[in-house]
């Protein structure tokens, strides 16, 4: 896989003293969308700051599309767009002169269907001579994605972009990340929203106290890491488990209505047939069986507790 | 050079001018226009000529001034200040633009502003007083030489301000005192001698009998010394510029 972001043993330490980037080193792939996930203060925005030139790192190199940010920062910095966190807009501007001074910032020349493109994929047209300041969060939202896309990038960054954004809109964005992606164009998002990277990652890494401790393939990643759940519901409830089902290390629950039994997936044997078998001996008969999967939050957070 | 970046922050920042058009012009011409009605007229009438000129027009070149110094410090110092503030200073430091661009952008819109301004006040005071400018090419060389020098400046206190209040000390605390005591309403040489070479310490004074020179053919120092004064000054700001740049003085961390 091509890389268009590298980076190298990059270190950030502020003048306070605080570390918040510890000797990362990372490979974005060309077309694809990764998310990065960590806990707040894990060091996700000063990493995409420093990528897109907003902060300095400290040690480390990183280029972009082949440029090197610092030394060819021109031409690295034309082919990057950033949707930062903050809904930081030109209150007092409209709509169409924010989206145009970003595009000419850039070194992109006036290009007005492009930009009424943008603005009509956003669902903005309507609004491209209101002021910012009249406009909802949502709308704020799509403004900074729209100023973001205005130079035509071909890497992507999105900081939180579902932060205060209601769920139809999120929904929207999810299409429009997608359709971007099949355009060519490669996404970098950082979320607290696992929903998020399960739905539209292609790889995920996860980052806490400033050093990515995993990078992986989302489905290889929920597929090694991934733990399973059978829960059966009894047709009639038990005080306990019984002796001859206590290898089976199942945990009892609903006042004695439901026995859940976990398993790893990638295990040669999940056990399951000898559960089903020893309960059937037992005399223990059940109503329904259900099975649940771990969601990547669930291996988030387990990632996240086991380095702390 | 990245000149479609330079244009996009130019035209934004003009667009904020006649966007607010009350506050960045009429206000600076009315309270110009009152300064030619109580300097001028009320109390103008009442003092002789100096060096051959009526006090009414010897007064216009220091108003001119005074809004220059003022204004050229003013709209550059929001000009950088005002994205610090709401954060879209992001986009100017992820842009592929050099230092050097964004202080032409800033600073060339500030500068134009204010040499509309002081155009502006010059053709208010021609309402007030008859005036006849002797060094036409001069006038305008150091109408734009401080307009730029102090956007430069201005734009150097953007940066240095971390509140509304800091962008407002230095305009207000020293540049409109040294404006005031740097001969825009009178000849230094009026002073008595301790006095007139204290003000020589004033830049402003500079500023001021240079360009008063280029209207009369009359000055309180010698015009080379106004020009490398203020030249020096502009080469301070370029120099402070640089290294805020080089530094991330305030914009990185």
């Amino acid at each position: 896989m091509t890389a268009i972001v590298s980076i190298s043993d990059v270190s950030k330490t502020y003048a306070s003293g605080f570390t918040a980037l510890k000797n990362i080193s990372l490979d974005i792939h060309k077309g694809e969308i990764f998310a990065l996930l960590g806990p707040n203060g894990a060091g996700k925005t000063t990493l995409i700051n420093i990528i897109c030139g907003i902060v300095r790192a400290s040690t480390g190199h990183i280029s972009a599309d082949g440029h090197d940010i610092i030394d060819d920062y021109r031409k690295a910095r034309f082919k990057i767009g950033l949707v930062p966190q903050e809904l930081t807009t030109d209150a007092f501007e409209t709509v169409w002169a924010t989206v145009t001074l970003s595009r000419g910032l850039f070194g992109r020349g006036q290009n007005p269907a492009h930009i009424e493109k943008i603005l009509k994929d956003l669902s903005l047209w309507e609004k491209k001579d209101s002021k910012i300041m009249t406009l909802s969060g949502g709308m704020k939202r799509r403004v900074m994605i729209a100023k973001a896309l205005s130079h035509e990038p071909t890497i992507l960054f999105l900081d939180e972009p579902s932060a205060g954004v209601d769920v139809e809109l999120r929904r929207d964005m999810w299409e429009m990340v997608r359709s971007l992606r099949a355009n060519g164009v490669t996404i970098i998002l950082t979320t607290h929203y696992i929903e998020e990277a399960e739905e539209m990652a292609d790889r995920v890494g996860v980052i806490n106290k400033g050093e990515i401790i995993l990078v992986e393939e989302k489905q290889a990643l929920m597929r090694k890491l991934g733990k399973k759940e059978i829960t059966l519901e009894l047709a009639q409830p038990i005080s306990a488990i019984p002796d001859s089902l206590a290898h089976h290390k199942l945990e009892l629950s609903g006042n004695g209505h439901e026995l859940t039994y976990s398993y790893d997936t990638q295990g040669e044997r999940t056990g399951i047939t000898t559960l089903l078998q020893d309960l059937a001996q037992t005399g223990i008969r059940f109503r329904d069986l259900n099975t649940k999967q771990s969601s990547l939050e669930d291996i988030f957070v387990d990632l996240v507790r086991e380095r702390s | 050079m990245n000149i479609h970046a330079i244009r996009a922050i130019y035209k934004f920042e003009m667009a904020r001018t006649f966007r607010t058009i009350l506050q960045s012009v009429v206000s600076p011409v009315v309270s110009t226009s009152l300064y030619f009605v109580v300097f001028g007229g009320a109390i103008g009438s009442r003092i002789a000529e100096i060096d051959g000129v009526t006090y009414g027009a010897y007064i216009v070149p220091g108003l001119i001034m005074l809004s220059l110094l003022t204004q050229s410090i003013m709209n550059a110092s929001f000009g950088i200040y005002f994205p610090k503030f709401i954060g879209t200073i992001y986009e100017i430091l992820s842009a592929p633009i050099s230092s050097l661009e964004i202080v032409i952008g800033y600073v060339g819109a500030a500068a134009t502003k204010s040499i509309m301004l002081g155009l502006i006040t010059l053709g208010t005071a021609a309402l007030f007083v008859p005036l006849h400018i002797e060094h036409p090419l001069w006038m305008l060389g150091f109408l734009a030489l401080t307009a730029v020098t102090f956007s430069l400046f201005g734009f150097i206190i953007g940066i240095w301000a971390k509140s509304f209040e800091q962008l407002q000390v230095i305009p207000m605390l020293i540049v409109t005192p040294l404006a005031f005591l740097g001969g825009s309403f009178y000849s230094i040489d009026m002073l008595p001698p301790l006095w007139r070479t204290i003000s020589l310490a004033n830049p402003v004074v500079y500023l001021v009998s240079g360009f008063r020179w280029s209207f009369f053919g009359k000055s309180d120092v010698a015009i080379e010394i106004s020009l490398a004064i203020t030249l020096l000054f502009l080469v301070a700001c370029l120099g402070i510029v640089a290294w805020i740049f080089k530094t991330g003085y305030r914009l990185k961390n």
